[in-house]
């Protein structure tokens, strides 16, 4: 992985807070506080650090400290918010490869820190914090559900080098018996398998997927759409009142999501 | 065990998942919702040419749990894995969503979850991962009402994105013989080498995730026997506990004093984690 990918949860950070100082010192959690559609708002990227001091998160992985750090600093806009009516909105800025894969992680519950996160991030969002998750780069498996996936609304930029999935294609292709060129086949004609941006917007649970023109170096203008989009996320949320993840479930590939639901509502009260 | 209470007990861990569910609730309650004869196939297995099954390898149950309303959530380990396609995922969030519903109506419905998967159904990845995110959603919104207690019995374990919907669990029992990890021993040995963790070394993989080490370091509540009796005793337990003041998963700042005394120069053993997590994370 090269580090100009590596970065680019830090370079959108960086550009959309307009080079806002992260609240913390710390290393690979970075939270920054900046304004969104004339409110304060709250963002988080967790970004590459070399000499983290756990070997397997050093490329933005989330780990074990970073996903208890996620969670504590979604934490802190929950508690700033406690007493006022309107929550300050959280944009989770996300690019991360994966999460940490190691003995030591394993062994300290690593579960353990990203239901830390998720938790956090869940907690925010049905109390009433707009949470946008705006995917830059990879948003990969148990990393992806920790930093964003609990979002009220997500935005993807439409770049061949963003990608949603469950797994890498080596790791996939060993649990299931496959070859990765027999994956890759299969990716292909079966949506959620696919890892590309535009099979995942397929599936209907993105708000939006942008186009930029210089994503290498986004300009001016790229950096106003993105601003733009989170504006109008922002704001189709604060219309919709539900604090839930159902407007996900809309899409054509998600039939079976609501049959399903729909079925176990009208058995539900058989008993009562 | 002795031999004989062995030929004695009902195993848990040998029940199938509807079996597991009839097993935790009170006799002659329990109810399937959205049954096998429902038929709600995975869409994307047959796809694939891959078999199907009509439950999905998820049962849902109704019934009552010592005379409170409950619903169990029982995933089938021999069905592909336990694995989390859309369907069995939906039915898991839907549930949960209307325990939710039921509590905001004033019926203090409760939530179990029998956890016996890898995690995604990566023949389903996007839509699995999905519908990951949404169980656990619902999990956290129904844990502010009723305990949502989670087992994990064996033999398959808790792995993958469920394994972190089992940290969002207000309490998680276990046996001896069940693991509970985030990444599966194959998965980092595919992303990190033999050196960082082989995959067959069975001893290790027990010594740091097994029930006995995760309740001895405060990641899971309770190591029962195998042995139906027990462990439907201690979830019964668990929800006589009520809502916990603050869940494992939310005490972040407990976790870092611990994580920040840790000596990342050399690999941990399961020794470290006892020493660490068993003051730091102490009640």
């Amino acid at each position: 992985m090269n580090t100009n990918h590596a970065s680019r949860g830090a370079m959108w950070l960086r550009l959309l807070t307009g080079g806002a100082h992260p609240v913390h010192d710390w290393t690979t959690v970075h939270a920054c506080d900046a304004i969104l559609a004339g409110r304060p708002a709250r963002y988080l990227a967790v970004v590459p650090d070399p000499d983290n001091a756990f070997p397997r998160a050093r490329n933005g992985e989330v780990g074990l400290v970073e996903g208890w750090r996620l969670a504590q600093a979604v934490r802190e806009v929950i508690a700033l918010d406690k007493d006022a009516a309107e929550k300050r909105p959280i944009v989770a800025v996300i690019d991360v490869p994966s999460q940490a894969y190691g003995r030591r992680e394993e062994a300290y519950g690593i579960h353990q820190a990203l239901a830390g996160a998720v938790a956090a991030y869940a907690d925010a969002r049905q109390a009433g914090h707009p949470v946008i998750g705006l995917i830059v780069g990879l948003a990969m498996s148990g990393a992806f559900l920790a930093h964003g996936y609990q979002a009220n609304r997500l935005i993807a930029l439409d770049d061949p080098l963003v990608a949603v999935h469950a797994m890498g294609k080596a790791s996939a292709a060993r649990v299931t018996l496959r070859s990765v060129e027999a994956l890759e086949q299969l990716a292909a004609s079966v949506p959620p398998m696919a890892y590309d941006i535009r099979s995942f917007a397929s599936l209907g649970i993105l708000h939006e997927v942008l186009q930029l023109t210089n994503l290498a170096l986004p300009d001016e203008q790229d950096i106003a759409l993105v601003h733009g989009a989170l504006e109008a996320a922002l704001a189709d949320i604060l219309e919709d009142p539900r604090r839930d993840l159902s407007c996900r479930l809309r899409g054509p590939h998600r039939g079976a999501s609501r049959s399903v639901r729909e079925l176990l509502a009208t058995e539900w009260e058989a008993d009562q | 065990m002795t031999i004989e209470n062995l030929l004695k007990r009902d195993s848990f861990i040998e029940r199938g998942a509807r079996s597991r569910a009839q097993a935790l609730l009170d006799p002659g309650t329990f109810r399937e919702l959205a049954g096998p004869f429902a038929r709600l196939y995975s869409p994307w297995l047959a796809m694939q040419h891959l078999v199907t099954q009509a439950d999905d390898g998820v049962v849902v149950a109704k019934g009552k749990l010592a005379g409170k309303p409950t619903v169990v959530l029982a995933i089938e380990g021999a069905f592909q894995g336990g694995s989390m396609g859309e369907v069995g995922a939906a039915k898991i969030a839907g549930a949960l969503e209307l325990a939710l519903r039921d509590n905001e109506r004033g019926v203090p419905t409760q939530a179990a979850i029998v956890f016996e998967t890898g995690g995604v159904r990566l023949q389903e990845a996007n839509l699995g991962l999905a519908g990951i995110a949404e169980l656990q959603s619902a999990i956290v919104a129904l844990r502010r009402h009723r305990p949502v207690v989670g087992i994990s019995a064996g033999t398959v374990g808790c792995y993958g994105g469920m394994s972190i919907a089992a940290g969002l669990c207000s309490y998680f029992v276990m046996t001896r013989e069940a693991r509970l990890g985030l990444n599966g021993p194959q998965v980092i040995e595919q992303e990190a080498g033999v050196a960082e963790f082989d995959a067959r070394q069975r001893a290790l993989i027990w010594g740091l995730t097994g029930g006995e080490q995760r309740t001895a370091t405060h990641l899971a509540d309770a190591c029962v026997e195998d042995d139906t009796a027990a462990v439907r005793s201690s979830v019964i337990g668990c929800f006589a506990r009520g809502v916990p003041p603050v869940h494992r998963s939310d005490r972040t700042a407990d976790f870092l004093a611990c994580l920040a005394r840790v000596d990342t120069d050399r690999q941990a053993t399961a020794q470290d984690v006892r020493e660490l997590y068993a003051k730091g994370l102490e009640r």
